[in-house]
């Protein structure tokens, strides 16, 4: 990866909205069409602040690193926190009918509808893409 | 932030209309806000009719779904109802996507939120 945007930030969401405007700006510049940049935004959004409140737990110590880089095929993204990692798999179904009007797990979901996403390391680690192209599933 | 205002609100009949200000509906501390005067709506001034205008909202997240969620409950449980109007594609499918489009009486325009209300 080479990448064209990278961050390190606090763990303070007003950091984590300052870096995700920078962000958008490029993929603004980029010529990804609006409904991509829709996804794009609300996936980032959920990404750093997964990092900055679940993973460093608001520790003002902790840092969280922002890497983007966009190429002719796609947009990718890693964000990676200090925190202790999780196991996606751990996490409730928000839409089941007993979690609906629990607050977690929505986040996660929605980053997954909008870009593929996977999690290295112990889970502290997101790297999500965006194709420039519409995906065959 | 007591002072700062995100939401508008009018009153048509019984009914209130509250109006999101904001265009992103995304930044903790604002959506903390924001939770804070729709809560208000219920809790302080004790309104029962309550639609909530989604017109200027061109982003939403996952921690202001679950503002919505909290004040559905609080409206029902104060024996009030809440409706959800003028939501564009793009913030529908936020809803469709958790399958809160469900959960919540969302109606396509204010006219039609305030129908039979």
């Amino acid at each position: 990866m080479s990448p064209l945007f990278v961050k390190t930030i606090c763990s303070d969401t007003r950091e984590g909205q300052v870096a995700q405007d920078e962000i958008m700006e490029l993929v603004e510049a980029e010529g990804f069409p609006m409904q991509d940049q829709f996804g794009i935004r609300l996936a980032l959004e959920e990404a750093i602040v997964n990092a900055i409140k679940h993973g460093n737990k608001m520790d003002p110590t902790k840092k969280v690193q922002i890497c983007v880089e966009i190429t002719e095929e796609s947009l990718n993204v890693v964000i990676e926190d200090e925190g202790a990692g999780f196991r996606p798999e751990d996490v409730p179904d928000p839409t089941a009918e007993e979690n609906l009007e629990k607050p977690s797990g929505r986040g996660l979901m929605l980053m997954n509808a909008f870009m593929n996403v996977m999690y290295e390391g112990c889970g502290n680690r997101v790297v999500m893409r965006k194709s420039r192209v519409a995906e065959v599933e | 932030m007591a002072g700062q205002r995100r939401i508008d609100i009018e009153e048509i009949g019984d009914v209130t209309i509250a109006r999101f200000v904001d265009k992103k509906i995304l930044d903790e501390n604002n959506i903390q806000v924001i939770g804070n005067q729709l809560f208000g709506l219920v809790e302080e001034d004790g309104r029962k009719k309550i639609v909530l205008d989604f017109t200027n909202v061109e982003y939403l997240s996952s921690a202001a779904l679950g503002k919505l969620i909290t004040m559905d409950k609080k409206t029902k449980a104060a024996g009030g109802k809440l409706r959800l109007c003028a939501i564009r594609p793009d913030i529908y499918e936020v809803f469709a996507i958790t399958k809160l489009n469900k959960m919540f009486d969302i109606r396509d325009t204010q006219e039609l939120a305030l129908a039979g209300f």
